[in-house]
């Protein structure tokens, strides 16, 4: 496949197709809405699977279904759809089916608007859904890194028996750039389902797939089995990109989006002699916590950007036990943060080190 | 002299059908979920459709019916049952899947997706479990509860001023377009298990013929929640709810009659 200029939208929703994905059930909400689109056109075409459900509740739920079918199954949204879809996401854990969500996220909170913003972090990565149960959360910076993860998302749904989300923002579900799609993947064939899938108890004993276990002891040992698959999702799936960081003092902590107009900051500053670099996580669950630890013993102060008014950076607090500083610049509610800005961020952390070795 | 043997020779006259799993129920005594299970697994052994029978489990006193069946089960959050069926049926086409719904979940919490289910005419069929009360939760109001009804969140029996009226829900989604086949049966006695079973039954042919979506009501009993022993429960059922919910066939696919009321 050659380089074509794609949209955000457009290029994860045709990346799903093309990862093999065989179900798509969604609903329409902006800055989403031409995934739904071109899957409500895509999918039919190829005889897979397309409803435009009447509700992310509903929509979460025929994924729910599709996956205790063992298909390749995935639903997109923004914010408030995807807050409607927390219960059926529990169950999905619960009941350790893989399916991929795709969380294009708008300002909030309420019905907000549907400006690009990151103040669904907290949501994704720490909480939302009840129970202790945790999904894999991938942050891309660019349409290609949106492309690619949607793919790769389905694999990690696939061999973990678990949830991906592919969090991106408004700004990436509308640009366009030039970006490059994998190749077509057969889907699965209908005899070649996962074991563990309901196919019809076919010369076999019949499976249930429920999240229910009244006995609190069965409850919980089943827990530690999902914990020991978080514990392994951990050692093996975490994912970050760091730019520039050699030499550097400070470093931005910055995810996608805010990571991207960051590495625009850090190189005006660059230009200016301020010794700075971009950790950018990509896996924002598994959080990439040895390797912003170790950054932490190099650096010698910290700067997190984020579309939100501080989510991201409570993981970073926590991680480095802040032994060093740690400074913020966020702007929420839909309000893209300027390079400009940032830049001026790093200046005012800059001469608060200066100012900081001429007293010392 | 010749002793007669004292060893009985039984001939079984009543098994369990090979879709119903030989599993005690934890059902209350008198409560009909244990008929409705078994005449649904019935038609699933007539029609020979065991093997290729998805289930759906929803959140009520029905919750663990997959313990109870001997065929492939999921278990939805509450009210959500079309739903998963829904995202089944689409990706497995060639197999039979149906829900199993009470009336808080499939008339309250899921009047959306049993709604929007009828409308896209989804091939699945449900089988709907109308007890006029919430009963795993231990007997509060549902939206099928009867005008003056006593529940326990309807101490002083349901006031239509405040707490609203019955739902019909056969009579409402005949109304749609996209039902092939919707009926309401009565459990109470054994005319009417015997009707009930050969609406069941319809209810899977017309899945099997890829007509449209397909709903049996079974009108039911809970006698826990009920206050009322197992035998008044079944009267009461003839006698209160028939008369509120009418029994019969309000759609059938257009080439079959009508089965007598
Ligand atoms: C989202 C959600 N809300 C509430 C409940 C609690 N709940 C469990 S069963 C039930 C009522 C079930 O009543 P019904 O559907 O009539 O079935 P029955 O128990 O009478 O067979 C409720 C409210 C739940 N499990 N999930």
């Amino acid at each position: 496949m050659a380089r074509a200029l794609l949209k955000g939208n457009v290029a994860f929703a045709e990346a799903a197709v093309r990862a093999g994905c065989e179900a798509y059930f969604g609903y329409p909400i902006t800055p989403q809405t031409e995934a739904l689109e071109h899957m409500a056109k895509r999918m039919p075409e190829l005889g897979r699977a397309f409803v435009q459900a009447e509700s992310e509740v509903a929509a979460i739920n025929m994924v729910y279904g599709a996956a205790t079918a063992g298909v390749r199954v995935m639903t997109s949204s923004s914010s408030p759809g995807v807050s409607l879809m927390m219960e059926g996401l529990s169950y999905i854990a619960g009941t350790r089916v893989p399916a991929v969500l795709v969380d294009v996220m708008r300002g909030g909170p309420g019905l907000g608007n549907i400006a690009p913003a990151q103040s669904d972090y907290a949501q994704m990565v720490r909480g939302g859904p009840h129970g202790d149960m945790k999904m894999i959360v991938l942050a891309p910076a660019t349409v290609q890194e949106l492309i690619d993860l949607t793919v790769e998302a389905f694999d990690l749904a696939e061999r973990y028996r678990c949830i991906t989300v592919v969090l991106a923002d408004g700004s990436l579900g509308q640009m366009m750039e030039p970006a490059e799609l994998p190749p077509m993947r057969t889907p699965r064939a209908a005899d070649e389902r996962p074991a563990w899938a309901l196919t019809g108890a076919r010369g076999r004993e019949p499976h249930a797939l429920t999240s229910i276990y009244l006995d609190p002891e069965q409850e919980e040992a089943y827990n530690l089995e999902l914990q020991a698959t978080y514990r392994a999702i951990e050692a093996a799936e975490v994912r970050y990109v760091e730019e520039r960081l050699e030499g550097a003092r400070i470093a931005v902590v910055a995810f996608g989006t805010a990571g991207r107009l960051s590495l625009t900051a850090i190189d005006a500053a660059r230009a200016e002699g301020i010794e700075v670099g971009l950790f950018r996580p990509v896996s924002l669950y598994p959080f990439p916590e040895e390797r912003l630890r170790q950054l932490a013993e190099r650096v010698d102060a910290l700067l997190v950007v984020e579309m939100n008014a501080g989510q991201m950076i409570d993981d970073v607090r926590r991680v480095t036990r802040e032994r060093v500083p740690i400074r913020f610049y966020g702007r929420t509610g839909g309000v893209v943060p300027m390079p400009e800005e940032v830049l001026e961020a790093i200046r005012g952390l800059h001469a608060e080190l200066v100012r900081e070795e001429a007293v010392a | 002299m010749t002793v007669p043997t004292l060893t009985p020779r039984l001939t079984p006259v009543v098994s369990y059908p090979e879709a119903l799993a030989p599993t005690p129920t934890h059902y209350c005594p008198g409560c009909t979920h244990g008929i409705a299970h078994r005449l649904v697994a019935e038609v699933i052994d007539e029609l020979g459709i065991r093997e290729d029978t998805i289930g759906v489990a929803s959140v009520g006193c029905s919750v663990f019916a997959y313990n109870y069946f001997a065929v492939d089960f999921a278990q939805a959050p509450h009210g959500r049952a079309p739903a998963l069926a829904t995202g089944i049926k689409r990706t497995s086409p060639d197999k039979l899947v149906f829900t199993y719904q009470g009336d808080g979940d499939l008339a309250s919490i899921g009047s959306a997706e049993i709604l929007h289910a009828a409308a896209r005419g989804e091939n699945i069929t449900v089988v709907f479990l109308n007890n006029a009360i919430y009963g795993m939760t231990g007997g509060q109001m549902a939206p099928t509860t009867l005008p003056g009804q006593r529940t326990t969140s309807s101490p002083a029996g349901r006031d239509p001023a405040t707490q609203g009226y019955p739902l019909r829900m056969s009579e409402l989604l005949a109304q749609v377009d996209g039902a092939a086949y919707v009926a309401r049966r009565s459990l109470h006695d054994v005319a009417n298990i015997r009707r009930a079973k050969k609406a069941l039954r319809k209810a899977f042919e017309v899945q099997q013929q890829g007509l449209g979506f397909a709903m049996v009501e079974l009108l039911s009993s809970c006698p826990t929640n009920w206050g009322l022993s197992a035998q008044d429960s079944l009267e009461y059922i003839r006698d209160v709810m028939v008369p509120a919910y009418p029994l019969g066939e309000f759609k059938v696919p257009e080439t079959e009659g009508r089965e007598a009321r």
